[in-house]
């Protein structure tokens, strides 16, 4: 019935006015007249991408070559997946992946905790001088260039002169060399991360804190709840949802790991503990000049990193629809 | 109500209160430490220093340091270049991300979806370091400032940032309106939008002057004459790789004596490559604050 009638109302619109194509394609061509002069304003922007990130993924073919300069991108010849091959069987192969999960996960696992606990200490302070200072102070650190943070990571913990070393030493222990030691790398990497990245990473915890109803303290209160009982049960809850969100967007991460502070930080020591892919890619490339490989390095890097984009938000997108990055 | 939380304090708040007093102070103090160490150290004897006796206040006060560091051409020569990219990646940066963000919003322009798509994949996968490399090198800007400028000039977060603040801030029916006036995109967005958007400009610029000011790695792949190289090049080159100019030690005998005159810069560089920032640190904090709450807010 319902059909029929569709159908009834159908028919003469199709035989006076356009068809539904014809329609739309009207409606294209008035859409681009009215907004033509987006696309002109955005064109510096579509060149932009194209030449710089496009153009990049389109020679990362090279990846498959055996690039020559001379003979340009697609005149190299062919050489299928031996790149990659070639990098499997390194010796350094496993030592390079070892370290750069080992940085990551100690990264996620030691790092992703502090910035919420120091929110959630600081919302339990009255709005005064005092909670305003810490905030202020605490995310200084961020704001310091890596090249500088480094410098200060060798300053400060220099085995002669470094105040760490002295401390230990008036404590009857004895001097050690942070710097060049690979099996202190790791925990120097992360935890100067968290002197330098806890104050900046806890805004976010803090300002959506601040949006808590007052009415539920009040109501816990009159429950006789104790500061730390609300800080725990009201909090907490409220800041799941955010948390969820954050640990999902570290975990996609997990092999992404900047190479900029752990390249400084490298010491012919340390090496063993400190090489990782982007690091490696780097040197093997633009060192070595042996760009084929290190575009296969780089490339299979990529492809995990984006894998594991993938599958994080896929398992989100499950669980909860909100919480997945698209 | 204030008084009502005051007389609803018992014991265990207090103490917890204390606590938590004692753990911020202490947070507090574990990261202003490093650099006021750093501070005090620039200003003493570098053989104390190396000896232990400069923890908490200067000591064998000397501004020979900072004499140096002024001589130092290098460092100057990198401080130009610095402000001069910076100036130039700040204003290009927030002109093309302002561009997009507000490409992003207008979801009524046919393209849109397939644009911002064409956008966002590249936050999660790039070409990497040397496919990007050769383009750059294709392009003749190696060795060129444009190098370190132009290739990062775009960051698809921050374009982000920017629609968010879009979608709250510029009112559909405010283009609607300008529309029937026959007002051109492209007038509404430089007229309109802009000078609405003051908040959002002030936390990318601020974003990108700091992301510049900062950066070393372009710089380090990009630029072959030391003569280009920006600041954070220069620090790393004294500070990292301990290449001090040879000129500084002329008239140093003995090499404790060049170990001394390397440590003092050490201390000096790093309180005078911060000062700018430290200095527009108060003025500028709260705009970041207002950056990450802004991009907090999914779009």
């Amino acid at each position: 019935m319902a059909k029929e009638k569709k159908k009834k109302t159908r028919t003469p619109l199709n035989s006076s006015e356009l068809t539904g194509w014809k329609r739309k394609r009207l409606g294209y061509k008035l859409n681009f007249q009215k907004n033509w002069d987006m696309y002109l304003l955005i064109l510096p922007l579509l060149i932009y991408f194209i030449i710089f990130r496009y153009a990049p993924m389109y020679g990362v073919q090279i990846a498959f070559r055996k690039y020559r300069a001379a003979d340009g991108i697609r005149g190299s010849q062919w050489v299928g997946l031996a790149n990659f091959k070639r990098f499997f069987s390194n010796y350094q192969f496993k030592q390079i992946i070892r370290n750069t999960l080992t940085l990551s996960f100690m990264g996620l696992l030691l790092g992703f905790l502090p910035p919420i606990i120091f929110a959630l200490l600081l919302n339990q302070m009255d709005n005064g001088k005092f909670r305003k200072l810490v905030q202020t102070i605490s995310y200084l650190p961020h704001f310091i260039s890596t090249v500088v943070m480094v410098s200060i990571l060798f300053v400060f913990l220099s085995p002669t002169s470094g105040p760490l070393n002295k401390l230990i030493e008036f404590f009857g222990g004895e001097a050690r060399n942070f710097m060049g030691s690979p099996t202190l790398f790791p925990w120097v990497y992360v935890l100067s991360g968290i002197w330098q990245g806890m104050g900046y990473s806890a805004i976010i915890y803090i300002a959506s804190l601040t949006s808590v109803s007052p009415e539920y303290y009040e109501a816990a209160m009159v429950d006789g709840a104790s500061k730390f009982q609300r800080m725990i049960h009201i909090d907490i809850p409220f800041l799941v949802p955010m948390i969820t969100t954050m640990f999902i967007l570290s975990a996609g991460r997990i092999m992404s790991i900047g190479y900029e502070k752990t390249f400084l930080m490298q010491t012919p020591l340390n090496i063993s503990a400190s090489e990782i892919i982007s690091t490696y890619v780097y040197k093997v490339g633009l060192i070595n000049s042996d760009f084929s490989y290190s575009a296969a390095v780089s490339l299979f890097n990529n492809v995990i990193n984006l894998i594991l984009i993938l599958t994080v938000n896929w398992i989100t997108r499950r669980m909860s629809r909100e919480n997945a990055l698209w | 109500m204030a008084v009502k939380y005051k007389m609803k304090k018992t014991p265990g708040d207090i103490v917890f209160t204390v606590i938590n007093y004692i753990i911020l102070t202490a947070v507090l103090l574990a990261v202003l430490y490093p650099l006021w160490f750093i501070l005090i150290a620039s200003f003493s004897d570098p053989n104390l220093v190396t000896l232990g006796k400069v923890l908490f206040k200067p000591a064998g006060v000397t501004l020979e340091g900072y004499k140096k560091v002024f001589e130092y051409s290098q460092v100057w020569t990198g401080f130009r270049n610095s402000v001069i990219y910076t100036v130039i990646y700040t204003f290009l940066s927030t002109y093309l991300v302002l561009t997009g963000g507000y490409f992003l919003v207008r979801k009524d322009v046919i393209g849109n979806g397939f644009i911002t798509g064409f956008f966002m994949f590249t936050m999660f996968f790039s070409g990497g370091l040397i496919p990007t490399f050769l383009v750059v090198e294709k392009l003749g800007m190696v060795d060129s400032m444009w190098s370190v400028i132009i290739p990062g000039a775009v960051s698809v977060y921050n374009m982000i940032i920017a629609r968010s603040f879009f979608q709250t801030t510029i009112p559909k029916e405010l283009r609607e309106a300008s529309e029937l006036d026959g007002c051109s995109n492209i007038r509404f967005f430089f007229s309109v939008v802009i000078p609405l958007s003051t908040t959002i400009i002030a936390v990318l610029a601020l974003f990108h002057a700091v992301a510049e000011w900062n950066a070393y790695f372009d710089a380090m792949i990009y630029l072959k004459s030391s003569k280009k190289a920006p600041l954070q090049i220069v620090l790393r080159d004294i500070l990292i790789m301990n290449e001090v100019d040879s000129s500084m030690h002329m008239d140093a005998a003995s090499m404790d004596e060049r170990q001394r005159i390397s440590d003092m810069l050490k201390y000096v560089l790093i309180i005078v490559s911060s000062i700018p920032m430290l200095i527009l640190y108060p003025f500028i904090q709260k705009h970041f604050v207002q950056g990450v709450m802004i991009g907090s807010v999914k779009g």
